[in-house]
C-alpha cells in the first residue's frame, strides 16, 4: 500500500494511493493537486548518506580529501528541513550551485539496535523518495556537510508516498532519476550503493538506537547539476513514487 | 527563583509543579525516593554549535588556515544531538566499550520558545523561553573535518536539565559562569562570555537559513580544554543561575556498544 499524509479542507488527513489520485481516510477521493502534500509520516531522526554511490564520488572527487573508505559518510539533518511533495524550495540569490539529490529513503518500522545485518530488513516499515538539495557555496571543512548546506529550510523534499516495504520486494533493484523541466538529468539504479540498506542498518543500529519513523537517505548517484528559480524537478524511483518540486527565489520569502 | 517545563521520571510518571524554586529540585534529588531519574525537559530537535568559545577557536591555532579546513569557519557551523542521545538529570550514560573515556562538553543550552525564521540580531531573545545545561559527550576524538556519528551520537550522549530557568529569569546569558566537577572536584572553569557570536547574534544567523521551533535546543557551544571522565565518575556540570546536571558514567555491559 502506499501511504500519504496531505492537508485538505481545513484538516490534516491520511490517505492512500487511488486510480484518481488519492483517497483520505474518510472515504474522499481527490485529485493529486487538490490537496497539500505533507511528508507522509511522522519523521524522527533523518539520516543521510554522503557519497555512498560509487559515481557520484567520482563525480566530487576533485574537492575530497578523502577517496576511499571504510565506514559509511553518515551526517544528520532536522525535520525543520523538510517539506512534502508539490512543495517549493527557496534558492536563495547570491549563490552559484545549488543541487537536487535524488535518494532512496528507508524508513525504520521499529526500535532497532545492535541489528545484523542478515536480520536489518525485517527493521524496515517502507520506503519514500527524497529530494535532499544542497548549496555548495556554503560548504565549509567543519562538520562537512554543515548544515547550512544541507539543513536548510525547504530543502528536503519527502513523498509523495510511504510504501510498505512488503511492497517493494527489491529494494537494491530499483531505477533512479531526476528530471529538471523534463530532462533527465540523473539517472541510477540502487544497486550501486557503496553500503547497501543492511550494511547502513547494522552500521547506525551499531551505535545508537534507531526509532519507529527514523529514516535513512541513502545516497545519490552520479549527474547533479544547477538548478535555478522556476525550475521543475521530478525525482523518481521506480516502484516508489514520483516526486516534484519548485524551485522559487527569495521574493517568495520575503527575502 | 521560578523554573517551567519540569517533569520527572516518577514510577507514575506525574509531572511535578511546572513553577518550584530552583533550590527545591536540588532538595529532591538529595532525598533517597527521588534520586533515579528526570525526563529531559525539552522535547525539540537539539542543535550543537562548533568552535563558538573565542577560547576553542584560539586553540586550534593556525590549524583553521591550513588543509583539511583551509580557513577559518565563516557561519555557524552546527550539529545535531540525535533524540536517541538526549536523557535527563542524573540519568546514567552508558560509556562504550570501545572508548576508555568520554570528552565531557559542558554549555548553556538556549530553549526556543516562538518559532523563530531570520530573526534580526536585535530582538532575537524574545523568542527564547528560558536555558538549561547541557552535556554534550562525545567520544573523543582529534578532527572536525569529517568527524563520524559514532563520536557524538551514541545512545544517551546528550544530558540535559534538570530544568528550562524561564529566560525572565536570567538577565544576561551571555556572562554566566560554568563550572564542570567530576566526582565532586572541579576539573574546568569557562564562561558563556567571549562567545564568537553572543546569543542574539548566533539565533539570527543560524535562523537566517533554518527556522528553530518551539522546544528546540541550541547550545551555545562548549569552551576548550574539555574535560574527560571514564566509568565509575560523576559528572556534573553547574551553570550560575540555570542549575546543575548531574549524571554518573557507567560501563556498558560486555559485548554492547
Amino acid at each position: 500500500m502506499k501511504r500519504a499524509r496531505v492537508a485538505y479542507g481545513g484538516a490534516i488527513h491520511d490517505a492512500t494511493e487511488h486510480p484518481a489520485g488519492l483517497q483520505l481516510a474518510d472515504g474522499r477521493v481527490l485529485a493529486e493537486e487538490a490537496v497539500v502534500w505533507l511528508p507522509p509520516f511522522e519523521v524522527g531522526t533523518v539520516i543521510a548518506l554522503g557519497l555512498n554511490y560509487a559515481d557520484h564520488v567520482k563525480e566530487l572527487a576533485k574537492e575530497l580529501t578523502v577517496t576511499t573508505k571504510d565506514e559509511p559518510l553518515a551526517f544528520l539533518k532536522s525535520r525543520g528541513a523538510l517539506i512534502g511533495h508539490r512543495g517549493q524550495t527557496r534558492r536563495p540569490a547570491d549563490v552559484k550551485f545549488m543541487h537536487y539529490e535524488c535518494e532512496l529513503a528507508v524508513i525504520i518500522g521499529r526500535a532497532a539496535k545492535g541489528v545484523r545485518r542478515e536480520d536489518a530488513m525485517q527493521y524496515i516499515s517502507g520506503y519514500s523518495v527524497a529530494n535532499d538539495y544542497a548549496v555548495r557555496d556554503y560548504l565549509e571543512n567543519y562538520y562537512r556537510p554543515n548544515l547550512r548546506v544541507k539543513n536548510r529550510d525547504t530543502c528536503t523534499v519527502l513523498g509523495p508516498w510511504l510504501v510498505d516495504a512488503a511492497d517493494v520486494p527489491t529494494p537494491h533493484d530499483l531505477q533512479l532519476r531526476t528530471l529538471v523541466n523534463g530532462v533527465v538529468t540523473q539517472k541510477g539504479c540502487t544497486r550501486d550503493m557503496i553500503s547497501d540498506i543492511p550494511a547502513l542498518i547494522e552500521y547506525l543500529s551499531s551505535f545508537m538506537t534507531l526509532g519507529v519513523g527514523d529514516v535513512i537517505l541513502t545516497g545519490t548517484p552520479d549527474g547533479v547539476v544547477n538548478v535555478n528559480v522556476g525550475d521543475v524537478v521530478v525525482t523518481e524511483i521506480d516502484g516508489i513514487g514520483r516526486l516534484t518540486n519548485t524551485i522559487v527565489g527569495d521574493a517568495e520569502f520575503g527575502r | 527563583m521560578l523554573v517551567v517545563n519540569q517533569a520527572l521520571a516518577h514510577p507514575q510518571g506525574v509531572p511535578l509543579a511546572t513553577e518550584a524554586p530552583l533550590d527545591y529540585w536540588d532538595a529532591l534529588a538529595s532525598t533517597a525516593g527521588h534520586r533515579q531519574a528526570f525526563l529531559p525537559p525539552t522535547g525539540g530537535t537539539v542543535y550543537g554549535t562548533l568552535l563558538n568559545h573565542r577560547d576553542a577557536l584560539a586553540a586550534l591555532g593556525d590549524q583553521v588556515n591550513v588543509a583539511p579546513y583551509k580557513a577559518p569557519p565563516q557561519a555557524p557551523i552546527l550539529y545535531i544531538k540525535p533524540r536517541n542521545t538526549v536523557i535527563g538529570h542524573r540519568v546514567p550514560v552508558v560509556v562504550p566499550g570501545d572508548a576508555p573515556e568520554l570528552e565531557i562538553g559542558a554549555t548553556l543550552g538556549i530553549v526556543i520558545g516562538r518559532t523563530a525564521s531570520n530573526v534580526p540580531a536585535d530582538g532575537a531573545l524574545e523568542f527564547v523561553a528560558g536555558y538549561t545545561v547541557v552535556n554534550d559527550i562525545s567520544v573523543p576524538h582529534a578532527s572536525f573535518y569529517r568527524p563520524s556519528m559514532r563520536f557524538k551520537c551514541r545512545d544517551g550522549f546528550c544530558p540535559i536539565g534538570p530544568a528550562v530557568v524561564a529566560r525572565a529569569l536570567v538577565p544576561d546569558a551571555d556572562a554566566l559562569d560554568i563550572t564542570v566537577a567530576i566526582d565532586g572536584e572541579i576539573v574546568q572553569r569557562s564562561s558563556t562570555a567571549g562567545l564568537v557570536r553572543p546569543i542574539p547574534r548566533l539565533i539570527a544567523d543560524v535562523t537566517e537559513f533554518m527556522t528553530l521551533y518551539p522546544g528546540d535546543v541550541l547550545m551555545v557551544g562548549v569552551a576548550s580544554g574539555a574535560p574527560r571522565a571514564r566509568a565509575g565518575q560523576t559528572v556534573t556540570i553547574a551553570i550560575q543561575g540555570v542549575g546543575r546536571l548531574e549524571n554518573t558514567l557507567v560501563a556498558a555491559a560486555r559485548g554492547v556498544a
